[in-house]
């Protein structure tokens, strides 16, 4: 089925020899003229393009303390090399974070150090550590960074912490501003600029599946469960990934938490102007459509009325809210100062349970054998509760307490050392499918231990990307697509409707 | 741009094959496109085809994957109206593969 050779799993995780330029072939498509326009950069290649990058680089370390650090204080030591999912998979040495760190590390040094301008000078930067913005480090930048989802893992095992994805968004950020940038990212920042979400799904074609959705859980269970839409002066605004609206097996986890809503008696509704969690703006790390996307959010929070705002099942549009909304698009005094701002929709079934509040049945999970994969933004970028470490527990109590067979991962592969799906940080992609597969390994490893230890024939997790991706490269490691489901899909299996006793 | 030769005329289609333009569809573009997959189209996909254009006239956007299970189930029948039958029918996924036939747009997004 691949055209290219699927990694083989092996007993426990062997560091593979270095293949150099194994991957060099694979960049993804790069967008149209007016995806970039659409979002304030240049259509093509400018023609002053060299002068322009290392002019930005300047301007973004100047801007930013903590990138500049990144350039200057990595010392070799090697921590980070056997860190990244996508080396592992792949073996090509520039997927080692300190080699991708590297590509624009070293035109830093060349023109924002002493000794890279003096090397320079003489003609030998190499010396330092420092090189020229050629063509072909140029082609690097676009083909490695692009190889990297974002995950941060590399900088959990980092002495000094550096942050490997700040240095991919910064570097994405150089390539759009000289009119380079992804299809698959651009494209569809354009769409949630334009309409609302990543899919361009307009208004009435959002109701009428919604109105698709009623009938369906009416049919199943009896009971009108709504999915609304614009209601002004619900209490909740429910922001969820699009894919939530659209793709399997994403939508039973949207049908999971309207059946929540529905229990608990929470008047909530979506909104047609911001039907979209996702803000891959972040992903290519332009602040400014980062605020533009998110802005949306508060202006639909505070059109409709609404109290609270609860985020769906998606791992960066948590570390958007979580981390970045308040001083992005703060502050929230409109809402109720009662609840979390913003608050995961995990959080509320979390307390909802805890307090009794909803009717479960167990054993109505009892055909799943269960393991949860923490997703990346979640886990190394934002929190839940208001525990440390609840962004790791709450996932899990939730599944503990609607199902009764669970079963972890390794724990080198999960909570803060969670491996990517491989298909993060704007790279989910038809044309990167040999990357996402490969990228994939280190999970899909530790996966086939619980399947074969425990029988486990469901990987859950809280993200559209890992969703999707899972669906995508789960058959090429002989699994089938459709063990990957959404946390809340088991509680909408276990959870009982109607009348409380 | 690319292009797809369909009965010695040179259609325009974007890198991924889908098309460029979509006021040019006719059925042998979508014939034509299905063969470079080497897929032959059976009447069961020409009702998926149809649905999806029927569909994306009104409203601008491919149906959801449960929008078109249930519409396929309703006229093929129930045992037709899952996401396995149109895996059987479109291996490279329903929403994208059977898009690009009816001359649709691919679905962007986290799908």
């Amino acid at each position: 089925m691949a055209d290219f050779d699927v990694p083989v799993l092996k007993e426990y995780p062997v560091i593979p020899v270095i293949q150099p330029g194994s991957m060099a072939h694979l960049s993804p498509y790069k967008s149209k003229p007016d995806h970039n326009t659409g979002i304030g950069f240049p259509g093509e290649l400018v023609d002053d393009w060299h002068d322009k990058a290392v002019a930005k680089i300047g301007d973004m370390v100047k801007n930013s303390r903590a990138l500049q650090v990144f350039l200057d204080i990595c010392v070799k030591c090697g921590a980070c090399t056997d860190k990244c999912h996508y080396f592992l998979g792949t073996g090509d040495p520039k997927n080692m974070p300190v080699a991708r760190q590297d590509l624009l590390r070293k035109v830093y040094r060349r023109h924002y150090t002493f000794a890279g301008k003096f090397f320079g000078a003489l003609g030998i930067p190499g010396f330092v550590g420092a090189a020229d913005l050629t063509k072909e480090v140029l082609d690097d930048w676009y083909t490695y960074f692009h190889q990297c989802s974002q995950c941060r893992r590399c900088s959990v095992f980092c002495p000094y912490g550096i942050d490997t994805a700040e240095i991919s968004m910064a570097a994405r950020e150089i390539m759009d501003t000289i009119g380079i940038g992804s299809k698959y990212n651009n494209e569809i920042i354009v769409k949630a600029h334009k309409i609302g979400n990543n899919l361009g799904l307009p208004e009435p074609a959002l109701v009428n599946t919604m109105e698709g959705l009623e009938e369906d859980v009416k049919d199943e269970t009896g009971i009108d469960v709504k999915f609304p839409v614009d209601v002004k002066g619900a209490d909740v605004l429910l922001i969820t990934p699009s894919a939530d609206f659209f793709a399997e097996p994403h939508i039973d986890g949207l049908i999971g938490y309207a059946k929540v809503f529905h229990q608990a008696g929470i008047s909530w509704t979506l909104s047609s102007y911001a039907s979209e969690a996702a803000n891959f703006s972040m992903f290519i790390g332009s602040g400014d459509n980062l605020k533009k996307q998110a802005m949306r959010i508060r202006d639909a929070a505070m059109d409709l009325g609404v109290k609270r705002i609860v985020s769906g099942e998606c791992g960066h549009a948590w570390r958007v809210a979580y981390s970045f909304w308040n001083t992005l698009i703060g502050p929230f005094d409109f809402l109720d100062p009662n609840y979390p701002v913003p608050q995961h929709i995990c959080e509320l079934t979390h307390d909802l349970i805890a307090r009794g509040a909803l009717k479960i049945d167990k054993e109505a999970n009892d055909h799943r054998i269960i393991t949860f994969h923490d997703s990346c933004n979640v886990s190394r970028a934002s929190r839940m509760g208001n525990t440390p470490g609840g962004q790791f527990t709450i996932p899990r109590d939730i599944i503990k307490s609607v199902a009764n067979n669970f079963h972890d991962m390794a724990p080198e592969t999960i909570h803060e050392n969670t491996f990517c799906c491989g298909g993060g940080g704007g790279l989910l992609t038809d044309d990167l499918v040999e990357l996402r597969v490969k990228g994939a390994m280190p999970r899909m490893e530790a996966l086939k231990h619980v399947i074969d230890d425990h029988g486990v024939n469901y990987l859950t997790a809280i993200c559209a990307i890992c969703k999707s991706q899972f669906a995508k490269v789960l058959p090429y490691y002989d699994h089938p697509m459709d063990m990957i489901g959404s946390l809340h899909q088991l509680v909408s299996t276990a959870i009982q409707l109607g009348d409380k006793e | 741009m690319a292009t797809i030769d369909v009965a010695g005329n040179a259609v325009e289609v974007d890198e991924e094959g889908y098309l460029a333009d979509r006021g040019d569809w006719n059925e042998e573009i979508a014939t034509e496109m299905a063969k470079i997959d080497d897929c032959e189209l059976s009447d069961n996909h020409w009702e998926v085809i149809k649905f999806l254009r029927e569909y994306y006239e009104e409203y601008q956007i491919a149906p959801a994957v449960r929008v078109l299970t249930k519409a396929i189930g309703k006229k093929l029948g129930p045992d037709k109206g899952n996401s396995k039958y149109l895996y059987e029918l479109f291996p490279y996924g329903p929403a994208k593969q059977a898009c690009k036939y009816a001359g649709l747009p691919k679905p962007t997004g986290c799908v």
